[in-house]
């Protein structure tokens, strides 16, 4: 067990080095190759060229890119100076350098935004795992009613309508039509834990809605699969109430391909829930990357993809580590 | 319940066709009557069990045989209530009475006969890999199938688990009770599952096939087992199996269903030597024998089982049945043959005559066995 | 040669603009020229809601993030706007509707500027009882540190530099942070002989250096608190309110400035306790908010979105609320002479006459997305003529007959092939293209589109050696002027000596003495007034070369709170100026 986890542990640093060697690659050698400098987007528009040539050495674009990579990597691991004009600023570990366009810490950016989302993700796979299993339990024992019915079309609607649709439509209704929720921005939980949640609600349950709807599937497929195993019938045949034998035997078996599924989306979604965030204007990561991307901010895209990439990767990890705990025919070796 | 004393003549047959009035003796501990199990489905109304029935004391074993799909295992599931759980859109019609210790289990509310199953009546599954939780140890599932029943701590209950698994022969049961089902041998499993099923003192134990999934020697380990643990537990035992060698010895008697029906039942002495079925006989002929040499043996029964989908009116084996043409004295083809008593001990369902039918196991049959 | 380097891509200003910009929009034509409602477009003329009521929280939002708030930095439009709120300059434009908004008023300096040394000395007394935010009093140091922290481009990039190419005169200045004077004062071209007066010299006499004073890249900076490339989060305040807190891309906030000093500012008001500024990523969920009352003003100034535009045009109570003014933007094609054939003035005339702008006007999104363009100086701007109309763009009609003219002429009677360059993130101008691409095939002119990387713009048609390898004979843009005169709106786009190889903005590449002549004038005049009849002279000149085919003068459908009090558009920014911005009645 712990010769797995090391090994496990290493795999995800060797992944990350990879993520990094390859974001790194494309933000920051493809332009210069293409001809485009990472001195320009620094400067934001045109500028003299002693300007340039002044931007080039600060940022250490001059030196070859191994060099710079090898720059990003000491900097994460142990800091780097950089000359922010009136002294030379360290920045210390985790440095992922400053913004392009804000002059913001990166890393500090990162920290600033990463509540919103994970208010906003963790929320919403609570909701969605809690609704999509529960809806999906229903369906499959419902089997061929009415219920069934509704709720796959339901889950049906859930997968298709895009989150900027359902995301304009909500509000629309619930705010502005029923009037039941205030207009509201992200507020910071710590600051005002209503105001917190009020905020929330809507990008919750959109976000949910999307997830749910496939977990309503899959836990109703895998229900109803489990529901004809001999293992099923044993526990019935022991006399246990069928409150029991759905969430106790079946349940849990049921749970094993959701949980894969949850770790995978929960660990893309704390990478920035990009659509979700970009319609609520909420400032998270994924409009980070967003805003990133468009105005050419090199150490932002960075640090928000190496960010995302250490949720997927640990994700998988903690998934493959449950599925163990779940199931005990798995081996971790 | 105990106040219900055991006959000591064994089950006790009543022929179908008893009308209405004759109802149940008081003292059979198991009594199923004209029991039906029908699925409906697209294709039409699947009739599994159409009209079966018998009787089982306490102490006694019956040996239900038959080939897959002949309704013996949906017979099991039918006592056990089994069918009347789960979804209720693919729920078979059941009709009849089950009436186990004076308690009609068909009419009875579902979750009285759920406190039922388990604790009076128990059941041993096929393959026990598939028929436990791959999730739970193999001493939790004992654990709470006894604290289902029984209001005790866990850790009673679990002493109680593991003094189960001492009692089926599983070695240092303290140790193994917290193995997972996919870490016991398939011996074992069964072994496991037969403590599982012996937690509550079942007075009624159904085993499913309960051998057919391991290897020889370990059959006859478990068979053993079981008998042993019937005298201790005084249980009555249904033993259902496609293999009239697993009955031999253990049943006091054997009931062979064909096509959802019963064509032959008896003690085991007059089924074993007396047979009056040509199933029965094709049955016999299938079992291997030690004392023999397989290349001997008859081929038993040619063709597959009956669809049991629109069952055509007359004789469910006579597709199959070798003898289909012998003269049957003006009863036509599509007459049912209904099940009538030979002797005291012994009915049988076949249009042939009972002289002929003797002449046939005596001349043709026996001596090649 | 002054101002060489002063190529300066107000791309990102433009694309603030073109973000939002609606597309679409056919049946605003009524909606657009109706007068009767009272109260629509209200404010583009005149003061609404005139009041002094002090209190209450400004809401302010954007779909554009601010580029900086650090002074030498700051470039985009709106954030000169916003900046107005917490830091002052000299010179500002004055706070008053109409014309006398393009003027410039002393802000920070008692009474104007004085001239010696022919024009090219400007000696500057600052103001009694004028302070920082902690209490320490602006003196000319600081104007002086300010203007010096624009010469180091490698720190602080962003601003525009016209300060650096008047002032740095061979010095080649570092900025401070390589100054290697113990007190930072370095940059010889500026002097402080004393606390109360600042001197700049130039290297030639410029009237327009007040405009240049007038930016906020020229505000005083302590040099004890300027901490570099992270001023941005936290700038120094010298106006009614200070910066509370500050998140890029999230939003700030401002709160009063104890130190300001009301009777020292004659354009402030400082009317809410409060300011927040909220950027949004959602753009159709601000005009919902706006239009529920929740957020005051869309302080980015592109007006609404489609959507909310169709909703307001219908709505007499929402449209009161409304204003459709002129955002000092013109968009245009400009032909490059050095790709044939529009080297021959014959073909340029050609592509001129065969557009439809109607047409044009539609594609940028009707009638409220812009007036039909005539010329190259925008309404507002000292000197400009909007009906001057040269090639009869205004009657809107597609002129074949002259068209095929023009091409016989040129020599191409059957037509040619050309290229028209657009961004592919703006609608708009790709839909403009569409609809010129459609006009030229009408009389024979085959062009095809190519959309380029609109982030990579200042390296596509902004280098003239790609512009010609690429046969862009054709190149779809929009400018606004970096400050309201002429010289600050023209001269990028059409002075030879501006010609640059990668950020170029003279994309017709001329490069015509007589018109360069017209500039150097213009600089000599005494005042932006004097200066003024030359550039009514370079916009002839250049509308007679037939070099650039106007699309329109572009206008905003923006909608405010009705709360807001002294809502006005000051046409220095065609934005409602939040100097005198009120929340309270």
């Amino acid at each position: 067990m712990l010769v797995y986890l090391i090994r496990r542990l290493f795999n995800v640093a060797a992944t990350l080095l990879v993520v990094s060697v390859v974001t790194f690659g494309i933000f920051f050698a493809v332009p210069k190759l293409t001809g485009s400098d990472p001195a320009l987007m620094y400067a934001g528009r045109e500028t003299n060229p002693t300007a340039l040539a002044g931007i080039r050495v600060k940022m250490g674009f001059d030196k070859p890119i191994s060099e710079q990579y090898w720059m990003f990597l000491k900097g994460v691991f142990a800091g780097r100076d950089y000359d922010a004009g009136t002294e030379v600023t360290h920045c210390a570990a985790p440095c992922f350098g400053y913004s392009f366009k804000s002059e913001a810490p990166v890393w500090e950016t990162m920290l600033d935004r990463m509540p919103v989302t994970l208010s906003l993700a963790l929320g919403a796979a609570v909701i969605w795992v809690i609704a999509g299993v529960a809806t999906g339990v229903v369906s499959a024992l419902k089997r061929r009613t009415a219920i069934d019915r509704t709720v796959m079309i339901g889950a049906l609607a859930g997968v298709s309508l895009p989150i900027f649709f359902t995301g304009m439509v909500a509000p629309a209704i619930f705010v502005y039509g029923l009037g039941w929720l205030d207009v509201s921005n992200y507020k910071p939980l710590t600051e005002d834990p209503l105001a917190w949640l009020n905020s929330l609600i809507l990008p919750w349950v959109t976000l949910a809605f999307l997830f749910a709807a496939t977990y309503a599937r899959i836990t109703r497929a895998t229900m109803l699969e489990v529901l004809g195993e001999d293992y099923i019938r044993t526990a019935r045949a022991k006399g246990l109430k069928e409150g029991v034998v759905i969430r106790k035997h079946a349940l849990r078996s049921t749970l094993t391909p959701v949980v894969t599924m949850f770790g995978l989306d929960l660990g893309g979604l704390l990478g920035g829930a990009v659509l979700t965030e970009t319609t609520f204007n909420f400032q998270g990561l994924g409009t980070a990357a967003v805003a990133a991307i468009s105005q050419g901010d090199l150490p932002v895209i960075m640090g928000v993809t190496m960010l995302a990439a250490l949720f997927v990767v640990l994700a998988n990890l903690i998934v493959d580590l449950l599925y163990a705990v779940i199931d005990p025919r798995v081996r971790l070796t | 319940m105990t106040d219900n004393p055991s006959t000591s003549g064994g089950p006790v047959f009543v022929p179908e066709q008893a009308g209405p009035g004759s109802r149940v003796p008081a003292t059979s501990f198991l009594s199923v009557r004209d029991l039906q199990v029908h699925f409906p489905t697209d294709d039409g109304l699947v009739k599994s069990v159409d009209g079966l029935s018998f009787d089982l004391e306490r102490g006694k074993t019956l040996g239900i045989v038959g080939e897959s799909g002949s309704g013996k295992s949906v017979t099991s599931l039918a006592i056990m209530g089994l069918h009347r759980t789960g979804q209720s859109r693919s729920r078979p019609h059941i009709s009849g009475e089950v009436v186990l210790d004076g308690e009609d289990l068909v009419r009875a509310d579902a979750d009285h006969v759920r406190t039922l199953r388990g604790r009076k009546m128990a059941m041993v599954f096929q393959d026990p890999l598939s028929a436990m939780h791959p999730y739970y140890s193999v001493g939790k599932q004992i654990v709470e199938a006894y604290r289902t029943h029984n209001d005790v701590d866990k850790k009673t209950a679990r002493t109680r688990a593991v003094e189960m698994l001492d009692r089926v022969g599983i070695p240092e049961p303290h140790r193994r009770v917290d193995s997972y089902p996919h870490e016991f041998s398939g011996g074992m499993r069964q072994r496991a599952m037969i403590a599982m099923a012996l937690v509550n003192n079942p007075e009624l134990l159904i085993a499913d096939e309960p051998t057919t999934a391991l290897d020889v020697t370990v059959q006859a380990q478990i068979l053993d087992l079981i008998r042993d643990l019937q005298k201790e537990f005084g249980s009555a035992v249904i033993m259902i199996t496609h293999d009239l060698g697993v009955v031999a010895e253990m049943a006091d008697d054997i009931l062979v269903m064909y096509g959802g029906r019963c064509v032959e039942r008896g003690t085991a002495e007059k089924v074993f030597y007396e047979p009056r079925h040509p199933y029965t006989w094709g049955l016999l002929g299938s079992m291997p024998r030690i004392d023999r040499d397989q290349t001997e043996r008859l081929i038993p029964v040619k063709g597959s089982p009956p669809s049991l989908i629109n069952i055509p009116s007359g004789c469910a084996f006579n597709p199959r049945c070798p003898y289909a043409d012998v003269p049957k004295g003006g009863i036509t083809r599509t007459q049912r043959p209904e099940l009538t008593q030979d002797d005291s001990r012994h009915w049988s369902a076949c249009h042939m005559s009972q002289e002929e039918r003797t002449r046939i196991w005596t001349e043709e049959i026996a001596p090649k066995l | 040669m002054i101002r060489r380097k002063q190529a300066l891509a107000i791309t990102a200003v433009i694309a603030a603009l073109s973000l939002t910009a609606a597309c679409g929009g056919d049946d605003t034509k009524k909606a657009g020229g109706d007068k009767g409602d009272k109260g629509y477009s209200g404010a583009a003329t005149g003061v609404v809601n005139a009041s002094d009521a002090k209190g209450g929280e400004l809401k302010l939002w954007s779909p554009q993030d601010v580029d900086f708030l650090d002074p030498a930095r700051a470039y985009y439009g709106f954030v000169w706007n916003m900046q107005r709120l917490f830091i002052r300059q000299l010179y500002a434009y004055d706070s008053k509707p109409g014309a006398a908004g393009t003027k410039l008023v002393p802000d920070l300096a008692d009474g104007e500027p004085v001239l010696s040394n022919d024009g090219k000395t400007y000696t500057v007394k600052i103001k009694d009882g004028v302070k920082f935010e902690d209490g320490t009093p602006i003196t000319s140091k600081d104007f002086k540190y300010g203007v010096e922290r624009v010469f180091a481009q490698d720190v602080l990039a962003g601003g525009p530099t016209y300060l650096i190419d008047q002032l740095d005169q061979g010095q080649k200045y570092q900025g401070p942070y390589k100054d290697t004077d113990p007190d930072k004062m370095g940059l010889k071209s500026v002097q402080t002989p004393d606390d109360h007066t600042v001197v700049f010299n130039l290297a030639s006499a410029n009237s327009d250096f007040k405009y240049l004073l007038a930016m906020s890249s020229s505000s005083p900076v302590p040099a004890g608190k300027d901490t570099g490339a992270t001023y941005t989060n936290k700038p120094v305040s010298t106006g009614p309110y200070k910066v509370e807190s500050f998140a890029s891309g999230k939003g700030a906030t401002f709160v009063r400035n104890e130190n300001w000093d009301p009777k020292t500012d004659t354009i402030r008001k400082g009317l809410p306790d409060k300011i927040t500024f909220t950027v949004t990523t959602n753009p159709d969920d601000m005009d919902q908010r706006l239009l529920s009352g929740d957020i005051d003003l869309a302080v980015d100034g592109t007006g609404v979105q489609q959507a909310a535009k169709n909703k307001i045009l219908k709505d007499a109570n929402l449209k009161k609320n409304a204003d459709n003014p002129f955002t000092g933007y013109i968009r245009y094609f400009a032909f490059p002479q050095t790709v044939a054939p529009f080297d021959n003035v014959e073909c340029r005339k050609a592509v001129i006459y065969a557009a439809d702008p109607k047409s044009l006007q539609n594609a940028r999104g009707g009638p409220t997305s812009g007036d039909l363009g005539a010329n190259m100086l925008p309404p507002g701007v000292p000197g400009a003529d909007k009906s001057y109309d040269p090639w009869n763009l205004t009657a809107g009609k597609p002129q074949e007959d002259k068209a095929k003219a023009a091409l016989k002429a040129c020599g191409k009677p059957d037509g040619f092939e050309t290229t028209i360059a657009v961004r592919n993130n703006k609608a708009p101008e790709v839909k403009s293209a569409e609809s010129l691409q459609a006009s030229l095939a009408k009389v024979g002119i085959k062009a095809t589109i190519d959309q380029y990387d609109g982030k990579l713009s200042s390296s596509t048609i902004g280098s003239p050696d790609n512009v010609k390898k690429k046969n862009y004979g054709i190149i779809v843009m929009g400018w606004g002027a970096d400050y309201n005169s002429g010289a600050g709106f023209l001269q990028p786009l059409v002075d030879g000596s501006f010609i640059a190889q990668t950020g170029n903005n003279n994309y017709t590449m001329l490069d015509d003495p007589e018109v360069n002549g017209l500039f150097d004038k213009a600089a000599a005049a005494a005042t932006p007034d004097a200066a003024a009849p030359f550039y009514t002279d370079i916009n002839k000149k250049i509308m007679e070369k037939a070099l650039y085919l106007p699309i329109n003068f572009d206008k905003a459908l923006v909608y405010h709170n009705p709360r807001l009090t002294n809502v006005y558009f000051n046409d220095s920014m065609g934005k409602i100026d939040l100097a005198v911005v009120g929340v309270a009645k």
